[in-house]
């Protein structure tokens, strides 16, 4: 009887092609990754996107000044009203109108309010990724507040339409402001609690620190941005470097890591919570009274000219470059920045040599939306 | 009663609004060191609300990148966006549009290239690694070719679509199922459509 055993048969050490999406529960929506293996080491990765392309660059160039507004929802819908803020301004700056104060206040509240929603969507999911299902279940129930909130300022609960050229289309309901700095009371305990079940949890810990590391330049010549960039240690944030709305009025700090892994991203985010909650509370009890639209023309048709404006949304730096011919009433060139298409090109660098299992960590660590990866 | 729908609109203007620098505003150094180490690579400069740009010789694009990069005036460490515009009308059709920042000293300048249909213009990717996707995304939606770019791929539409969508010859709606199907039938259907309409 022949008992040689054929080691190099049966333990072959050919590369696996695994195919991950775009139907998978942890590439928050339909993003694929092709992913080469060798055993359980990922050797290299290709993204495949395009599923939600809906060519809003494209529609918008076909669709007047006022119109687009309502499209820029459909981008980043978990932050809809920091999509809407940035267009609005953009074209404030290539038509040079005069954002009353009260309105950039407003602004600033609504943008702040929409951070706290995302990144209580991003701890949730990014959590539950990684198996803390708990934590999932607690973010959600206080971004439901922040639904609540939005739904009584505009009527919607996620695509807002909550932004006009030159000012806002509605002054805050009567009592909002103080609901607000209920919430803000509210929130500043449960962002402790989130902090409870993770920041000094063991397995957390396992899965995230020393995962996906990457440089501070190393990070900036790849292009990521956002709390991305700042887990890197780069303080580089669109409100303080290049301030809009009312952020120049405001007192806040820009959290930075220093080993730039999962943990250290996970980290920035929680002290942006807390950022913000310090920014809405500001903001909210030094409402100034006024109007809340600017001197707009009935017919918005910018002069001929281009330009290029930056705002901070949850996930990064989301720009608009704007181009108008000065002669139809609709945008000649309309180009969206997404910072999430910025961020999952660092996945690639992110993921080389870690484990099938980091990529869903590192997939949730950097905080994409589809919808605005696509466009 | 006339046909609304078959009013044109105004003609498409023939090229970006680019104006000329005030006298009052003078331009940022860098701007003419990156004249003078790379002789006859700006073209053009144009300050409009508050947004320098600089207009570049499509060839001296990578020289002048490193340049912008690694001045210590400019230190242009961030390709924060890098996009095209279609002017069907002029001769160099596209314009490529690089918005470039600065972490360190925290300000911006665009830089723009000129480039006809069918002409490479070469990969900045080089320069910033972070111009990769961008310039995959320009390629799949103006069909621009970036030289030395190492993965020149469709990003968005499918690797197998026709045509360039961004493209202002484009329609809207899309070219329909037909073209994805059968090219030809689809180009025979458009030529019909053209000759009834010439009729």
């Amino acid at each position: 009887m022949d008992t040689t055993v054929h080691h190099g048969a049966m333990f072959d050490t050919d590369e696996l092609v695994l195919n991950m999406g775009p139907q998978h529960p942890s590439t928050h929506g339909v993003l694929r990754v092709v992913l080469r293996l060798d055993g359980e080491t990922v050797v290299d990765v290709d993204v495949v996107m395009g599923y939600l392309h809906r060519g809003i660059e494209k529609l918008s160039e076909n669709r007047n000044w006022t119109q687009i507004v309502l499209l820029t929802d459909r981008m980043d819908y978990v932050a809809a009203a920091t999509s809407n803020v940035g267009y609005c301004e953009t074209v404030e700056k290539l038509m040079g109108l005069e954002v009353p104060r009260r309105a950039r206040y407003v602004r600033t509240i609504l943008c702040e309010l929409q951070r706290i929603a995302s990144h209580c969507l991003w701890v949730g999911t990014h959590a539950m990724d990684i198996g803390a299902m708990t934590v999932f279940l607690y973010a959600f129930r206080e971004r439901e507040l922040i639904l609540d909130l939005f739904e009584e300022f505009c009527g919607a609960r996620l695509t807002y339409n909550s932004m006009r050229i030159g000012g806002l289309p509605l002054d805050i309901p009567p009592g909002w402001d103080k609901k607000v700095l209920e919430f803000c009371r509210i929130m500043e305990q449960k962002v402790g609690e989130y902090e409870e079940l993770l920041t000094h949890n063991r397995i957390w810990l396992e899965r995230t620190k020393g995962i996906g590391v990457i440089s501070g330049p190393d990070a900036a010549a790849l292009g990521l941005c956002g709390p991305t960039l700042r887990g890197s240690g780069v303080p580089r944030d669109v409100r303080k470097d290049e301030p809009y709305a009312a952020y120049d009025e405001m007192a806040f700090d820009v959290p930075v890591g220093t080993a730039g892994d999962t943990y250290d991203r996970y980290l920035v985010r929680m002290e942006e919570f807390r950022q913000s909650l310090r920014i809405i509370r500001q903001a909210t009890e030094g409402l100034p009274e006024g109007p809340i639209v600017g001197k707009v023309p009935r017919l918005i048709k910018p002069a001929a000219g281009e330009t290029y404006h930056a705002i901070e949304s949850p996930k990064g730096e989301l720009g608009y470059f704007i181009v108008s011919d000065g002669k139809s009433t609709n945008p000649y060139r309309f180009r969206v920045r997404p910072p999430s298409l910025c961020n999952l090109q660092g996945l690639r660098r992110l993921v080389k040599g870690h484990l099938v299992a980091d990529v869903v960590a590192l997939i949730g660590s950097i905080d994409i939306v589809l919808g605005e990866v696509d466009r | 009663m006339a046909d609304e729908a078959h009013v044109p609109k105004a003609a498409p203007a023939e090229g970006p609004s680019e104006p000329p620098p005030p006298a009052e505003t003078p331009a940022p150094a860098y701007l003419a060191g990156l004249e003078a180490a790379v002789p006859g690579s700006v073209t053009a400069l144009s300050y409009y609300v508050g947004d320098w740009t600089a207009i570049v010789q499509a060839e001296q694009i990578v020289a002048a990148a490193t340049y912008v990069r690694d001045a210590s005036d400019a230190s242009f460490d961030l390709c924060s966006d890098l996009t095209a515009v279609d002017w069907p009308l002029r001769a160099e059709r596209f314009d490529v549009v690089y918005c470039l920042y600065s972490t360190r000293l925290r300000h911006r300048v665009r830089l723009k290239v000129r480039a006809a249909d069918g002409q490479p213009v070469p990969s900045v990717t080089g320069v910033w690694p972070g111009a990769n996707w961008f310039e995959r995304e320009v390629y799949d939606m103006f069909g621009i070719v970036f030289d030395g770019h190492p993965d020149l791929r469709r990003i968005l539409m499918p690797e197998d679509w026709q045509g360039y969508p961004q493209r202002k010859d484009y329609p809207l709606e899309g070219p329909g199922e037909l073209l994805m199907e059968n090219p030809i039938d689809w180009l025979t259907l458009q030529q019909a459509r053209e000759q009834a309409d010439i009729e």
